[in-house]
């Protein structure tokens, strides 16, 4: 997107409100960034003694923390560069306050070599975002043989997964468990037992007997759940649940941790906010009548949007730390895939720029702190990849400024046309949310900014 | 003035009953109030009255075009739209998939909107995907959809018609007990009878293999599982799931037989035809422990034999002849609240 950058003037943030979990602080502060870095966080940092260039951005009524890690976006390049490119894909991450992207490695052709991964980040070396890889866990993602893992290590990959599909066979998913044992690195698995949803396209329950939409009942998920963590048991390695999505796949994991099972898992921003309901047209409302905005391709995504007791219980596992971290699985899709009959459809939501304004719904709601949120956007990311994103997950000094601003209480509509994602698949899209993102800084660099929130910030 | 004069359209028109609100599409009975689904009723009436003339036409619908436009195989259905176009004098063309730039890929989508750009007025659209009319409704800013089938979701002429039958036979349909047998779980013709019935007020009663009930029937009726509005709320109260057809035809005002496909029991859904007919044929014996004169009802096409007992589908207390005679009033009701009432101001 643009050049590397040569000199990055200084950057001073006051008076915002300073979340930063790694340092376990949370307080009015002021944050100085210069050479890329973090140089100080401090109570009062007087702009006097500093380089005449140093910009001043006042945060008053601002969050300022550790740029946001998402672990799981759908980048589609190489090979589906008409839903999204990396560089398109990483400015939608910076106007939603993500900093780091891991890409999935379901492209064409897969990620399941070194040569892939070097391609990826010869691509995103000038992008505004840092993108890190994921790995296929078998050969072409087609779920026969294990992928040539320690190679993906060594190219750079941060964790294995088929995501897309699931690593459906035991046997194979045992091999990769232990395999990957001694690598540090976790596997994702797309928890789904085909037979168990044959044809489904959303939530099995009511909406989906009303619609007569074949349904994707709950257990398919967890059922592989079960089996997954019962195999983490038995080898050791470490298991991750991608967009864990159900009540009962809550109480596994909570269970499976206070067992002593490495195993963590990962929520959706969609899982914590929309439900099933959603398909009906009505934006949520269950009492509507299937009229011509009925069948929503928007809403379709894997795991589907399901009922409001999952999303309490989502809600309530993120706040109690059974789910370790939010993920977008942002799924650009390009407009022919999503306009068609909903058994058509392709399954995804693009959701990096409405990330933060859904999940501000569940700390407006009183549900999740705002510490706690801001937890499960950095240090827990990184926590779950166990290797190296450590240092841009914090505020401590030396390490890489990478930064968001936001105002937690700005109201603003989705407007999905303006996205900067290729993707305008939301159902969110004409909806009110509240948190915006006012400036990303990425490297000491700021990548992202909207004035007019900045403005406010200087006003206060 | 000679009182057969056929085409005389004050002879209906003077009977037609105004349509409560002005319905753009015909999507499914859920968006239907119980006064709109009363009004069409009653207009069906007056167009039976049509059907039995000696020359069956009305110029109603004259210079309307109607596309039906099916992207599976039906026969009651596109003759009973195409004869009822016909007999109100619209223009209408018959669209199979399978003949048309479908085959060379063309979208839903695409297929609409080149309908429309040649000027069509109602678009009748059967589709194996569920919310298919929904969709050509949502895109297509000039034209009038009736979904004549889409996927397992509904099939709301079905259900008009099936109402209409009961409510010429029975009278009122408040308080009536209708008894629907067979595979509710990808019946579209269920589902709409379920709305139809219920608006009227009757109490539905859904028999069958559990394992072609939707799960939500089979945990306590449409009141306890998942997102479901709250049971005061809830439009789909009165209706229940007994398995046991024996205990469910008791008392029964109505039985209603779906249609079997055979494939269902290739994949497993129940062990055999035997065991089917064993537990959930419809026959002279189970109809018997329903009221004495209730009656029988099939959307057709009917296995004979499997899910109604050939006795009974041929006897006296059989309806499903004259469903699809209803079928044809019920689709020019429609068509003529659809499209006609504008014809005759414009």
């Amino acid at each position: 997107m643009m050049a590397t950058p040569t000199y990055e003037p200084p950057i001073l943030i006051t008076g915002g409100r300073v979340i930063d979990p790694a340092n376990v602080r949370d307080g009015t502060l002021d944050v100085l960034i210069a050479d890329g870095e973090i140089k100080a966080v401090d109570r009062s940092i007087s702009a006097d003694s500093l380089d005449g260039n140093v910009r001043v951005v006042a945060a008053h009524g601002m969050v300022v923390s550790p740029g946001f890690i998402d672990i799981h976006a759908h980048l589609r390049e190489p090979g589906y560069e008409y839903k999204e490119t990396i560089a398109t894909g990483a400015e939608a991450a910076v106007r939603g306050g993500f900093t780091t992207i891991c890409a999935m490695p379901n492209t064409d052709p897969a990620i399941d070599n070194a040569a892939v991964v070097d391609y990826i980040s010869n691509r995103a070396a000038n992008v505004p975002a840092r993108v890190r890889v994921v790995g296929c866990v078998t050969k072409g993602r087609k779920g026969r043989e294990l992928a040539d893992m320690e190679e993906l290590i060594s190219a750079g990959v941060v964790a294995f997964s088929d995501d897309g599909d699931p690593v459906h066979d035991a046997g194979l998913m045992r091999l990769a468990l232990t395999y990957s044992r001694d690598l540090g690195v976790p596997i994702s698995n797309h928890c789904e037992d085909h037979e168990l949803c044959p044809g489904g396209v959303m939530a099995e329950g009511w909406v989906s007997s009303r619609l007569g939409l074949a349904g994707i009942p709950a257990v398919a998920e967890e059922a592989m759940v079960a089996r997954d963590i019962s195999l983490a048991e038995l080898t050791g390695g470490r298991l991750h649940v991608a967009h864990l999505s159900s009540a009962g796949s809550v109480g596994m994991v909570r269970q499976a941790k206070e067992r002593g099972i490495p195993v963590t898992a990962e929520v959706c921003p969609h899982h914590l906010m929309l439900t099933d309901a959603w398909a009906l047209g009505g934006k949520g409302d269950p009492n509507v009548a299937a009229g011509p905005f009925a069948y929503d391709t928007y809403t379709k995504v894997y795991p589907p949007l399901r009922t409001d007791a999952d999303v309490a219980a989502c809600v309530a596992g993120l706040a109690d730390g059974t789910i370790d971290c939010v993920a977008t699985d942002h799924a650009p899709h390009e407009r022919v895939s999503k306009e068609c009959t909903y058994h058509e459809a392709a399954f995804g939501i693009s959701v990096l720029e409405t990330a933060l304004g859904t999940l501000m719904s569940t700390v407006h709601g009183g549900h999740v702190s705002m510490p706690t949120m801001i937890e499960r956007l950095t240090t827990g990311p990184a926590r779950v990849l166990g290797n190296g994103l450590w240092r841009y997950a914090s505020l401590s000094p030396g390490t890489p400024a990478d930064i968001v601003l936001f105002d937690p209480d700005a109201a603003w509509t989705v407007d999905a046309s303006k996205f900067a994602s290729m993707g305008r698949n939301t159902p969110l899209d004409g909806v009110e949310l509240r948190g915006r993102v006012a400036a990303t800084i990425v490297g000491g660099r700021v990548v992202f900014e909207e004035p007019d929130l900045l403005n406010k910030g200087d006003a206060a | 003035m000679v009182a057969t004069v056929p085409n005389d359209t004050e002879v209906f028109e003077g009977n037609a009953v105004p349509v409560p609100g002005l319905r753009r599409h015909v999507l499914d009975l859920d968006d239907f109030t119980a006064d709109e689904i009363t009004a069409t009723l009653d207009n069906a009436a007056a167009m039976r009255a049509v059907l039995e003339r000696d020359v069956k036409k009305v110029p109603a619908l004259r210079g309307r075009v109607i596309v039906t436009l099916f992207y599976e195989a039906s026969t009651r259905t596109r003759i009973s739209f195409e004869e009822a176009g016909k007999i109100l004098s619209a223009d209408v063309i018959n669209m199979t998939a399978s003949a048309s730039s479908v085959e060379k890929g063309e979208s839903l989508l695409n297929t609409g909107l080149t309908l429309q750009a040649m000027g069509v007025d109602v678009i009748v659209v059967r589709h194996p995907h569920a919310g298919a009319p929904h969709f050509l409704a949502r895109n297509l800013k000039n034209v009038a959809v009736i979904n004549a089938g889409d996927g397992a979701h509904a099939h709301p002429t079905q259900g008009l018609l099936d109402l209409y039958t009961a409510r010429d036979h029975l009278g009122g349909l408040a308080g009536r007990k209708v008894v629907i047998v067979g595979d509710v779980l990808h019946s579209r013709v269920a589902r709409s009878a379920v709305w139809g019935f219920v608006k009227a007020g009757a109490q539905v009663v859904l028999s069958g293999p559990p394992t072609l009930m939707p799960d939500p029937f089979t945990q306590g009726g449409w009141g306890t599982a998942g997102n479901i509005p709250a049971r005061q709320t809830n439009p789909l109260a009165n209706v229940s799931v007994e398995p046991d057809l024996d205990a469910a035809i008791e008392g029964a005002d109505l039985v209603m037989a779906l249609r079997l496909q055979s494939e269902r029991q290739q994949r497993g859904f129940f062990p055999s035809l035997r065991e089917y007919i064993r537990r959930w044929q419809v026959n002279d014996a189970r109809i018997g422990r329903a009221k004495p004169d209730a009656l029988l009802m099939h959307p057709g096409p009917m296995n004979e034999g499997i899910e109604v007992s050939s006795n009974l589908a041929h006897g006296e207390r059989s309806l499903i002849e004259e469903q699809v005679t209803n079928g044809v009033a019920i689709r020019m009701a429609l068509l003529y609240q659809l499209v006609g009432a504008t014809a005759a101001e414009s």
